[in-house]
């Protein structure tokens, strides 16, 4: 067969039933075996850069490695901003992408770029393919590597000659890989010393990350939550990983989280790091975080462990054998010494529960507030059968305080790349992973306009998801900084698309271009009506335009490179903190 | 306090595999003293050697993310104490037939080798740690240098044991 085949062949032994992608010179041989797959479901994107979101809301949604396939040149260089992003969010994703021939290599041929050297530093493995007989072996170590241990991104670029030159098939029994550590079981010692700080620390905080969601370990989660009476925290990647509606969770930590998880962490005496990374949004200033706990940190990755903060207890592990080892040792340590008594601990923090609710402010000028726009949706939708998607900004951060996420992977955004226009294109891979699910995607006006042409694709291809444009006619989030830290002076941040502006573009009359129902919705009266309208149609994408207003603030707040002590609970509203305990 | 560590990097011999490493330096901005690069005793091993400047907490991360690089098999740092480093230096000297006799002498007393002679000038082949290296380039600098060029460490530890050994054994093998 050929190269070309093999690859089909290859992807298909692999267990690819979806790739999304966009032929173009040096892939199109591979593109005509493509059409006689029977498993390959091909879909055609508008944009290889909504390819590779798409891959990457399949992978968050289904917990499978997510695929797409483009040309070389500037269909690659398209491909870096989701590779980046996959990289970032440790999500599994195989990108394969057309190369010129062999023997143009180098020479600067047409649509030629070196793209295994411009990803080199955002893919967790990239690959060169010239001979045809190691494309099946390629595709097999990169499924191997993108869904073992972290997951991430690998790149496969294959030389159009190979493609085309013909090879015997031969599908490897095993994937080799020497240099490749897949992930060590967490030393007993340190499980045991976890167990013990758990079982006798007054206030300690989990603190979970999205580790536990790609880990596929929210049952672990559960089960040692449950024992341990930890307050528990949910990064901004781990939104679901323990239902909102359990009675330890505190809410998200970190720059917009809740007044009581982010005061929980700074008064914590024991903080046990879960497949989190102690990210800058999370501590603030690194050397005021949670100064007075002991730290726990466990996780798949060791590169990751004493990065930003210095682990008292490193446990390496995936993070379900950690659950399934921590939790008989924890239940072995009460059985000895007794539960801890947590009483005094949730006193306090059922008093900041109780003090600092999440809140929003009525608006001012007659339009929506974005934040019950999003409550409303994330009310008016069951937990249990939706999944939401966003882009990056205000909406992003509404949408996950606003929102009571119940399951896993049921909350997919772009959190360490901050990709904006992550949401359509996501929302499409999700869709297309879990069609049985609602999936909705939670957009702002400006993350819309830079990849809605995906919603062409949705159309085209019965995937009917659903859009939520929260527009405030502008750059919100960077609007606010505006307001806050740039006096006022609104550099470049309106985009004309609200009530009352030139409207340009109209989303519902786009949206109606684009073979999707569109709906416009301008007041508070009119969200439950226009939600449900949304929620009925389900043969068609749907795009709402909510008019909302533009003054409204993400609130809580820890200002930028400040203390998380610091944090706001509404502008100029500082939570007063108990100063013998400080 | 900034450090010099010597790195002893096994990677499996593919190409773009120095690029990575390389790569992996720069990237977290760390300064790259010397490096050198060449095969093993296993055909499918190559062997870099690395001196960074750098403080100790951010060359333990720097090394933790080396590992997770899919070709890199091992990584060991040697200390000054325990291994062997050397260095390899030509140096052209111009000189005359009068001046030869004074060169010779600097070269003798370094235990150099002269590997080319012509009427008007010598190369100069030593071989030693970097600062045996600098004190004979201080030593020649009276006379007319015309060209150094030298070598990354190459480093290898002492006694027995053999840091390649098992090391293709480590990794992964399993079920495709």
């Amino acid at each position: 067969m050929t190269g070309a085949q093999a690859l089909v062949r290859a992807l298909e032994l692999a267990g690819v039933t979806d790739i999304f992608g966009i032929p173009g010179g040096a892939i199109l041989p591979a593109y005509d075996p493509i059409l006689d797959s029977t498993q390959l479901r091909h879909i055609l994107t508008r944009h290889e850069q909504g390819a590779g979101h798409a891959a990457q809301g399949y992978a968050h949604a289904t917990g499978r490695t997510g695929a797409c396939i483009v040309t070389s040149g500037p269909g690659a260089t398209n491909l870096v901003t989701p590779i980046a992003d996959a990289n970032m969010d440790s999500i599994p994703m195989v990108a394969i992408t057309g190369q010129v021939g062999a023997s143009l290599i180098g020479t600067d041929a047409f649509q030629e770029a070196d793209i295994v050297g411009i990803t080199a530093p955002i893919t967790k493995h990239n690959m060169l393919i010239k001979d045809p007989a190691e494309i099946a072996n390629a595709i097999a170590q990169a499924f191997y590597i993108a869904s073992h241990g972290r997951p991430g991104p690998v790149l496969v670029d294959i030389a159009k000659s190979a493609l085309q030159e013909r090879t015997n098939f031969r599908w490897p029994d095993r994937v080799e890989l020497p240099g490749f550590n897949s992930g060590a079981k967490p030393h007993a010692k340190t499980i045991q010393e976890a167990a013990r700080l758990l079982a006798t620390s007054k206030r300690p905080v989990l603190y979970v990350g999205g580790g536990v969601i790609r880990a596929g370990a929210a049952e672990g989660l559960r089960k040692l939550v449950d024992l341990s009476g930890a307050a528990v925290v949910t990064t901004l990647m781990a939104r679901g990983a323990l239902p909102d509606s359990h009675p330890q969770h505190l809410g998200m930590p970190g720059m917009h989280g809740t007044v009581p998880a982010v005061a929980a962490l700074q008064k914590a005496d024991l903080v046990v790091s879960l497949g989190a990374r102690f990210d800058d949004r999370v501590t603030g200033k690194l050397d005021s975080f949670a100064q007075n706990a002991v730290i726990v940190h466990a996780d798949i990755d060791p590169a990751e462990i004493g990065k930003n903060r210095h682990a008292d207890v490193p446990i390496v592990g995936d993070l379900k054998d950690v659950f399934s080892e921590l939790v008989p040792a924890l239940h072995e340590e009460h059985r000895k010494h007794g539960k801890p008594d947590l009483g005094a601990w949730w006193a306090q923090l059922d008093e900041w529960r109780a003090t600092f609710p999440l809140g929003y402010a009525p608006t001012h000028d007659g339009l929506s507030i974005p934040q019950h726009v999003i409550q409303r949706l994330g009310e008016l939708n069951d937990p249990q059968s939706t999944i939401f998607t966003s882009g990056v900004g205000q909406h992003q951060m509404w949408a996950s305080q606003f929102i009571k996420y119940e399951r896993p992977n049921t909350w997919i955004n772009s959190g360490g790349l901050g990709t904006m226009g992550f949401s359509v294109p996501a929302a499409m891979g999700a869709k297309v992973g879990m069609p049985d699910e609602t999936v909705w995607a939670i957009d702002g006006d400006g993350c819309f306009q830079m990849t809605n042409q995906e919603l062409t694709t949705c159309a085209l291809n019965n995937i009917p998801i659903k859009v939520a444009i929260i527009n405030n006619s502008s750059l919100g989030m960077v609007r606010q900084w505006q307001t806050l830290f740039y006096d006022g002076r609104y550099s470049n941040t309106d985009l004309n698309t609200g009530h009352g502006t030139a409207r340009i573009p109209d989303f519902v009359k786009l949206a109606d271009a684009m073979g999707c129902v569109g709906l416009r919705c301008e007041s508070d009266a009119d969200v439950d009506a226009t939600i449900k309208r949304a929620n009925e149609i389900n043969d068609q994408p749907v795009v709402v335009d909510f008019t909302v207003s533009k003054d409204a603030m993400v609130w809580p707040m820890v200002n930028a490179g400040v203390s998380n002590d610091e944090i706001q609970y509404a502008r100029g509203v500082a939570p007063v903190w108990d100063r013998e305990e400080a | 306090m900034n450090e010099k560590h010597t790195l002893s990097v096994l990677v499996e011999n593919k190409p773009g595999v120095l690029a990575r490493v390389a790569g992996l330096f720069s990237r977290r901005a760390f300064n790259i003293h010397s490096l050198a690069v060449g095969q093993t005793e296993h055909p499918d091993i190559s062997r870099i050697t690395v001196v960074v400047d750098v403080e100790d907490l951010p060359l333990e991360q720097v090394t933790k993310q080396l590992n997770k690089l899919v070709h890199v098999l091992k990584i060991v740092e040697l200390d000054n104490a325990r291994s062997v480093q050397r260095d390899l230096l030509l140096v052209k000297v111009r000189c005359d037939i009068r001046q030869r006799a004074d060169v010779l002498h600097v070269v003798d007393l370094f235990r150099a080798h002269v590997v080319d002679v012509s009427p008007d000038s010598l190369v100069v082949e030593a071989v030693g740690t970097p600062e045996k290296l600098e004190a004979l380039l201080a030593a020649l600098a009276p006379h007319d240098i015309r060209e150094i060029v030298q070598s990354g460490t190459v480093a290898i530890g002492r006694g027995a044991r053999s840091i390649t050994e098992r090391a293709l054994e480590r990794g992964v093998s399993q079920q495709a």
